[in-house]
């Protein structure tokens, strides 16, 4: 673990860079805190500022920073965190919907840009600055001086006992340690296989754990080994040691703020501001922050502003922040900072109106997208009855969507509706269509065959039999379509989460990035009740509606 | 059972019913011929039903009277031949509104079973645009036995199943069609209340003078209740005539066999 602290630089590949693109020449050059006169223009003038992060504790701290930076600096910012995964911020960068968030070199190297591995900090800043901005127009400000790499960490007793210090250390005892890593780190080729090809790392035994779960994993003795990031606050928690990665495979993992073509446009000097942050925060620092966020419950927002006054950066900044974004959905306000030691209860009522509004999204979500699935699937049923052989194409085609993992469901919405209740709405559309229109179809088809051969052998039209009858005799094939997808929808919603469409995922989503299992829960628990009020209610209509036919 | 019949078969059957009267023809189909992919169903076979008669079509599973017998009222159409009505040959009419002339009872009844008896009842003469058709319903339900405010609000499946058979008879007859067609009306029934049906049906023929055509596979309920009998086998007619014109001068030796079961 090397902290490096790389200020601005100008090698070969940024002169280049500066002779295509000249105004970004500008915002470089103006990277030494220089006040300009737009900085004094009334606020109300431009738009805000949408700031976002990935869905874990570090992210959420470095977006806070930006936004508490760029609001002292007479910026309106619209906050949206714990947004989606790094296609979904990209891919939400490039569309505009976001202006900003913080990202990683290492990851915009590998999973953004696909492009060789490279492991000199300096050669791989140089090389995502070249290749987002030739690709995409987005502009990686310079580095903000820790890096956040893979850390591969064991108890102290088992370091002590294993004389562990180095990874090669770690090749030469690991037959007889069992570890527990992300799925991440074990399928990425710069993690557990590069590990395995540099070292000869042979472990006794290699389980997948989640991001929240493996820390406690460790401490309670359930595996030897984690992977973990080097900012981790929860490595001071637990007395972890970190292997030293003596061979340097790991590639570099420098946090820097990537801005998107709209702000290097609109407000350049937005741009300045952001980077008298470059160079300015180590890991120690960065450690200690995520350890008040993770093990403290440090509200977010208090975070932040702490580090911009110790940093000296905070000259404008209000002496109470207010943590919590306008449209409520920050998760950075007071949901941390209330006491960790209440139980799951009083969390819970605690935060009822929080909860209450966010269910109130959630049924709205899963409503809407249902209203529409049905007004638009059972004509549709309709139709393809009639046309057998349509129907095979057409329902393959739908259940085709359904497949779609749900979160690469949303990175597709990005680019074609931005962020917010709109995509969401449009992805949970898309997942409700199957269940609803395959069971529509098989009801319609399949309706009792003696019944509708009668039916059409007494006198009734085409579009009698299948509105009098069919659709009638169908109807209970149908409900129990209508009421899968709700069930499914419930759930599916709280992915909405990732896309700042608010919802009980919300909380799912901060929990699982903060390892805070209260605060799942709370989120979760209405979930799930959710989804049976939903379906015990669409079981009366169901009675209801087989009543009256 | 080797295909016995000959196309002098069908020339037996046009002179059998020839031989009926003067009565005129109802029903008629010519050199009617229908495939299914390689399977022919049925081939080159002419019937006829004088108005008011009874003809029933026998023979075995696959012999081809259900596929005849929807040839009747456009629920098939042939490949070939012509299949006329009242004089009309079927192809000038629409198919939903011939069906709607034509009374029309399945094996099973095909009842809607989310619509209530009177519902159901009441089906032909609302599709015939009648003003009344509650009031159809009621007289139809009354015809086969039944008092229409006991049973009119009941959903089939709270039906026995002879019951569930006289409500279909019901719905066939409540816009009292000319022609009536049955495809193994009592075959699902147990014999003391097949035997009652019948009895019901006779009378019901007797009241009402209409042209029936019956799918049956029972040679005694063809003789029991038809004036004529079709005997038919792989696709063909052997023989059309009388029961008596049957047992006595049988066509074929397949015709002789199945009357001797009679």
């Amino acid at each position: 673990m090397r902290a490096r602290r790389d200020g601005p630089r100008a090698g070969p590949s940024r002169r280049w860079l500066i002779a295509l693109v000249p105004w970004v020449a500008l915002v470089v050059v103006g990277a030494s805190r220089r006040p300009t006169a737009r900085h004094d223009e009334p606020a109300a003038v431009r738009r805000p500022i949408i700031v976002a992060s990935k869905p874990f504790g570090e992210s959420f701290i470095l977006a806070e920073l930006f936004a508490q930076l760029l609001e002292a600096h007479g910026r309106r910012v619209e906050r949206r965190p714990g947004l989606g995964a790094t296609e979904l911020d990209y891919s939400a960068l490039r569309a505009g919907s976001i202006d900003c968030y913080p990202e990683y070199t290492g990851t915009g190297l590998l999973a953004i840009l696909h492009a060789p591995m490279g492991t000199d900090a300096r050669a791989v800043f140089d090389a995502v600055l070249t290749g987002s901005m030739s690709r995409d127009s987005i502009r990686w400000l310079p580095p903000l001086g820790f890096q956040n790499r893979y850390a591969v960490a064991v108890r102290r007793a088992t370091a002590d006992s294993l004389h562990l210090v180095t990874l090669d250390d770690l090749a030469r005892a690991g037959h007889a340690l069992r570890a527990g890593f992300t799925a991440d780190f074990i399928g990425r080729p710069d993690g557990l296989p590069a590990l395995a090809r540099a070292y000869g790392l042979h472990l006794g035994r290699v389980d997948a754990l989640g991001q929240a779960l493996k820390y406690q994993a460790l401490a309670s003795g359930a595996v030897d080994v984690i992977d973990g990031y080097s900012t981790d606050g929860l490595l001071a928690r637990y007395d972890l040691v970190v292997l030293t990665d003596n061979r340097q495979i790991f590639p570099p993992y420098e946090a820097a703020a990537v801005v998107g073509a709209a702000l290097q446009r609109d407000d350049p000097d937005a741009i300045v501001v952001l980077t008298e942050l470059s160079g300015v925060l180590d890991e120690a620092r960065m450690r200690e922050l995520n350890r008040r966020l993770e093990v403290d419950g440090t509200p977010v927002a208090t975070l932040a502003h702490d580090a911009l006054q110790s940093l000296g950066l905070a000259r404008r900044i209000a002496p109470s922040p207010s943590g919590r974004s306008p449209d409520g959905v920050a998760p950075t306000g007071d949901a941390p900072s209330t006491d960790r030691q209440a139980g799951l209860w009083g969390y819970l009522v605690a935060e009822r109106g929080h909860l209450l509004a966010l269910t109130a999204r959630h049924l709205t979500l899963v409503l809407v997208s249902l209203g529409v699935a049905i007004v638009t699937m059972l004509p549709a049923a309709l139709l393809l009855a009639r046309a057998p052989r349509r129907a095979g194409v057409a329902l393959g085609a739908v259940g085709a969507l359904q497949t779609v993992p749900g979160i690469a469901l949303l990175a597709f919405m990005i680019p074609l509706f931005g962020i917010g209740v709109g995509p969401a709405l449009v992805a949970l559309i898309l997942y409700s269509l199957y269940p609803i229109l395959r069971n529509a179809y098989v009801g319609i088809r399949e309706a009792d065959p003696g019944a509708v051969d009668a039916a059409v052998a007494v006198g009734m039209s085409p579009s009698q039999v299948l509105l009098e009858v069919r659709l009638p005799l169908a109807a209970p094939v149908i409900m129990a379509g209508i009421r899968t997808a709700a069930v499914l929808a419930v759930g599916t919603a709280t992915l909405a989460a990732f896309i700042g469409a608010g919802g009980l995922g919300e909380p799912i989503v901060t929990g699982l990035a903060l390892a805070d299992t209260r605060m799942i829960l709370s989120g979760a628990i209405p979930a799930a009740g959710l989804a049976l009020v939903v379906d015990g209610l669409l079981a009366l209509v169901e009675r209801r509606l087989v009543a009256s036919t | 059972m080797t295909g016995e019949a000959t196309p002098s078969a069908t020339v037996a059957a046009t002179s059998a019913t020839a031989g009926a009267g003067a009565r005129a023809v109802a029903l008629a189909a010519t050199e009617v011929s229908k495939s299914y992919g390689p399977i022919v169903a049925l081939d080159r076979v002419s019937i006829d039903v004088a108005a008011g008669d009874c003809l029933a079509l026998i023979g075995e599973s696959g012999s081809g009277k259900t596929t005849l017998l929807r040839c009747l009222n456009r629920m098939v159409d042939p490949d070939r031949g012509t299949v006329t009505v009242d004089a009309q040959s079927t192809r000038d009419v629409d198919p939903v509104r011939l069906r709607r002339h034509i009374g029309y009872v399945p094996q099973d009844g095909g009842l809607l079973p989310h619509w209530s008896v009177r519902r159901n009842v009441a089906l032909v003469p609302r599709l015939l645009g009648d003003p009344d058709p509650a009031a159809r319903a009621a007289d139809a339900l009354r015809l086969v036995g039944f008092e229409p405010d006991e049973v009119g609000g009941r959903r089939p499946r709270t039906l026995s199943g002879g019951q569930r058979q006289r409500v279909a008879l019901a719905r066939a007859l409540a816009a009292r069609p000319g022609v009536v067609l049955l495809d193994e009306p009592f075959g699902a029934l147990d014999a003391i209340t097949r035997a009652e049906l019948q009895d019901g049906f006779r009378r019901l023929r007797a009241e009402l003078g209409m042209t029936v055509v019956l799918v049956t596979h029972d040679i005694r309920e063809a003789c029991a209740l038809a004036d004529h009998v079709a005997v038919m086998q792989h696709g063909r007619v052997h023989q059309v005539g009388t029961p008596r014109a049957l047992r006595d001068e049988p066509a074929t030796p397949y015709v002789a066999r199945l009357m001797a079961g009679a």
